[in-house]
C-alpha cells in the first residue's frame, strides 16, 4: 500500500508529461512546437526541484548548467563539415570531433554534471544569500566565456546546423527520464537526509547529517539533468548558448514558484502550466481566435501578462498552485490515513 | 604599483566615481533589506525608469530642473506602489518567494519599458555638459566624476543623520536589528517601512540621474547589470549593517572601474569573468562579507 502510494508520486507527474505529449500529437506541426518547448521546459525545472526543491535554497547558477550542456551537444553536434564556417577559432579538438544524437545528450548531461560538482565543491559551503549571489556570479561567468570566447564555441552567433532532433517524442521521453531521476533520488536515502536538512537542519545534524555533502550530491545530479535538459533543448532549435542567460533563469524559477518549489509534482505542474499560458499568449501576439472574435494583442504584451500573473499568484498563494504537495489520488489518500496515518498524511 | 598596472589618474577618479554610485545604489537596497529582509531585485528597474522620465523630459525639452522633478515623481511613486502591492502583501513569506516576487516585477517593468520606448531606448541628454572635462593639477577629469562624488559624500552624510539622529531613523535600527522586539515596542511597522523604501527611492533617482550622465542612452536593460554587481557587492559587505553595505558597494564599484582601465583592451570583455571570480573567492575565504569582524554566518 505505501509503495502504491509512493508510486502515485511518479504516476502523477509521468502522466501529465504523456498526456501533453499526445495531445501534441493532434495539433499542426506549427503548434507542436510549443508543445515540444514545454516539455524541455518540464525537464529544466524539474533539474532545478531536485536542488532547490529537495534543499530549500536557492541557486540562480543552474541556467549556467543547462548552458554548459547546451554548450556540449551543439558544439559536438554541429557536422565537422560545416564546423570551420561556424566557429573558426574553435580549438583542434573540438574541430576534429562529431558525434550523434544519444551521445550528444549523454555528455550534455555528463559536462552539466561535471561542473556542477566543480561548483559545488567550493561553494556548497556557503549558505543564505551568500551562496545565492556566489551562484549568481558562477552564472555571470559562464554567460561571460560563452559569449566571447570563440575558441570554444560560435560566441554571440547561434548554433546553427545543430541537427533538429528534439521532436516530441525525444522531448517526451527526456522529461519522463528526468522525473523518473527526480522521484528516484527523492525516495533515496539521500534525497530524504536532505530535505531533513531542509526541514530541520539542526535536528539533521544532531543525528548526524552532513548537510554540505548532501547538498553537494543534490547540486550535481541536478547539474547533470540540467546539463541533459540543455541538450535537449540545443537540438529543438538553433541557440546561442551565452543567450541562456537571466530570462531563462527567471522563467523556470518562476515556473518552480509557481507550481510549489517543494514538490516533484508542483514543478511539473508550474513548467507545464506556465508554458500553456506562454504559448497561448504568443499565439494571441499573432492573432488568435477564440469563439469566433479574434484576439490580437500587441507583440509584447505575452511577458507583461506574464510577469503580472506571476506576481498574483505568488501573492495569493505563496506556496505554489500545488500547495508543494506531491501527487496523490484522492481515494487513495483516504484510505490510506486510516490504515496508516503515521506517513501518508505528511506532505 | 599604479604604473605597473597602467592605471593612470583619470581611471582612479572615474573608479572613485563608480564606486560612490554604487555604493548609493547599496544603501537603496540595503536599507529595505534591514527592514523587510527582502532583496530588491527590481531596484535596476526603478533607476531604469527614472532614467527613461529623464529621457523624455529631455526629447520634450523640458528645463534641467522639471526633469529632475520628473525623474523623482516617477521613481518615488513605483516605489510607493511596488511597497503597497508587492512587498505589504508578501510580508513574512519565505526569503524565496520574497525574491521571486521581487524578479517577476523586475521583468515586468523591464518589459513595460520595452513595449513602450522600443528595444533602440531613448537618449537623455539634458545632463551631458557635465561629461566634459576640467582640469585638475594636469590631469582631466569629467565633471561627472567630482559630481558624482559629492553628491554621494553629501546623500550619505545626510542618511548616516537620519539614521542616528532622528526618531524615525532610530525606529529603522532598531527595526532592522529585531523587527518583532521593535514592533513590541511600539516602532509603527508600516511607517519605518515606508520611510524605508522612500528613502530607496530617493537614492535611486539620484542615481538615475548620474548614470544617464554616464550612459545617455536609455533601454529596458538600464542599470540591470549594475543591480546584480551592485548586489554582489552588498552581500560581500554585508547585508545586514548599512556601513558594511555601503563600503561593499563603493568596493565593487571601484574593483570594477579600476579592472575596465586595467585589463588591456582585447580582455576588457571578460571582465565580468574576473569581477565575479573575485566576489566568489571573496565569499569563500569570508561568507559573512568583508567586514564582518564576528564571522557570525551561518556555514554549512
Amino acid at each position: 500500500m505505501r509503495r502504491l502510494i509512493g508510486l502515485q508520486e511518479l504516476a502523477g507527474p509521468a502522466v501529465l508529461v504523456v498526456v501533453t505529449g499526445l495531445l501534441g500529437l493532434t495539433v499542426s506541426a506549427s503548434t507542436q512546437t510549443y508543445f515540444i518547448d514545454s516539455l524541455v521546459n518540464v525537464s529544466i525545472v524539474v533539474a532545478l526541484f531536485v536542488f532547490i526543491g529537495n534543499s530549500g535554497v536557492l541557486s540562480f547558477g543552474h541556467i549556467s548548467f543547462v548552458a554548459a550542456g547546451a554548450w556540449t551537444a551543439g558544439v559536438l553536434s554541429v557536422p565537422v563539415a560545416e564546423k570551420a564556417a561556424i566557429m573558426p577559432d574553435l580549438v583542434h579538438f573540438l574541430r576534429e570531433t562529431t558525434v550523434g544524437n544519444i551521445p550528444s545528450l549523454a555528455l550534455a548531461a555528463l559536462v552539466g554534471g561535471l561542473c556542477a560538482m566543480l561548483v559545488a565543491l567550493p561553494l556548497m559551503r556557503l549558505s543564505g544569500l551568500a551562496a545565492g549571489i556566489a551562484t549568481l556570479g558562477v552564472l555571470e561567468i559562464t554567460h561571460n566565456l560563452l559569449q566571447y570566447e570563440n575558441r570554444i564555441g560560435p560566441g554571440l552567433n547561434t548554433f546553427s546546423s545543430v541537427p533538429e532532433t528534439t521532436g516530441l517524442r525525444q522531448a517526451a521521453i527526456g522529461a519522463l527520464l528526468v522525473i523518473g531521476a527526480a522521484y528516484a533520488y527523492g525516495r533515496s536515502r539521500f534525497g530524504r537526509l536532505l530535505r531533513a536538512t531542509r526541514d530541520d537542519a539542526p535536528a539533521a545534524r544532531a543525528v548526524g547529517v552532513s548537510v554540505y555533502r548532501q547538498r553537494l550530491v543534490a547540486f550535481g545530479l541536478s547539474g547533470l539533468l540540467a546539463g541533459f535538459a540543455g541538450g535537449l533543448y540545443i537540438h529543438l532549435l538553433p541557440l546561442q548558448a551565452g543567450g541562456l542567460y537571466l530570462d531563462l533563469t527567471f522563467i523556470t524559477l518562476a515556473m518552480l514558484v509557481i507550481g510549489g518549489a517543494n514538490s516533484l509534482w508542483g514543478a511539473v505542474v508550474g513548467a507545464l502550466a506556465v508554458s500553456a499560458l506562454d504559448s497561448v499568449l504568443a499565439e494571441a501576439e499573432s492573432g488568435l481566435s477564440v469563439f469566433g472574435r479574434t484576439i490580437d494583442l500587441h507583440a509584447g504584451t505575452r511577458v507583461v501578462v506574464e510577469g503580472v500573473l506571476m506576481a498574483l499568484v505568488l501573492i495569493v498563494r505563496p506556496s505554489g498552485l500545488t500547495g508543494g504537495r506531491e501527487f496523490r489520488l484522492p481515494r487513495l489518500r483516504q484510505r490510506a490515513t486510516t490504515l496508516d496515518p503515521g506517513p501518508a498524511g505528511s506532505a | 604599483m599604479i604604473g605597473a598596472f597602467n592605471i593612470d589618474w583619470q581611471t582612479l577618479a572615474d573608479a572613485t566615481a563608480l564606486g560612490a554610485i554604487y555604493a548609493l545604489m547599496a544603501v537603496g537596497i540595503g536599507l529595505v533589506f534591514g527592514v523587510l529582509r527582502l532583496v530588491n531585485f527590481a531596484y535596476g528597474q526603478l533607476i531604469m525608469a527614472g532614467a527613461f522620465a529623464l529621457a523624455v523630459a529631455s526629447e520634450r525639452n523640458w528645463p534641467l530642473w522639471a526633469a529632475i522633478v520628473l525623474c523623482f515623481v516617477v521613481v518615488l511613486t513605483l516605489s510607493m506602489l511596488l511597497n503597497r502591492l508587492v512587498f505589504r502583501p508578501l510580508r513574512g513569506q519565505s526569503p524565496a518567494v520574497m525574491l521571486v516576487a521581487t524578479f517577476a516585477v523586475a521583468f515586468l517593468l523591464q518589459n513595460v519599458a520595452l513595449l513602450k520606448f522600443g528595444a533602440l531606448g531613448k537618449i537623455a541628454t539634458s545632463l551631458t555638459f557635465l561629461n566634459r572635462p576640467v582640469d585638475i593639477g594636469g590631469v582631466e577629469i569629467r565633471k561627472i566624476t567630482i559630481v558624482a562624488i559629492v553628491v554621494a559624500a553629501v546623500s550619505l552624510a545626510a542618511l548616516h543623520l537620519l539614521l542616528e539622529r532622528t526618531t524615525i531613523g532610530l525606529h529603522m535600527r532598531a527595526a532592522s536589528m529585531d523587527f518583532d522586539t521593535a514592533r513590541l515596542l511600539g516602532v509603527r511597522a508600516d511607517r519605518v517601512i515606508g520611510v524605508a523604501v522612500l528613502l530607496s527611492g530617493v537614492l535611486a533617482a539620484i542615481v538615475a540621474v548620474m548614470l544617464t550622465v554616464q550612459t545617455p542612452l536609455v533601454t529596458s536593460d538600464f542599470a540591470l547589470h549594475d543591480t546584480i554587481i551592485v548586489l554582489a557587492g552588498v552581500v560581500l559587505g554585508g547585508m545586514n549593517r548599512p556601513i558594511p553595505a555601503t563600503l561593499g558597494g563603493f568596493a565593487i564599484g571601484f574593483a570594477s572601474g579600476l579592472l575596465g582601465g586595467a585589463l588591456p583592451t582585447t580582455q576588457s570583455q571578460y571582465l565580468p569573468t574576473f569581477l565575479f571570480a573575485a566576489v566568489i573567492l571573496v565569499l569563500l575565504v569570508r561568507p559573512g562579507g568583508l567586514f564582518d569582524r564576528t564571522a557570525s554566518a551561518e556555514r554549512v
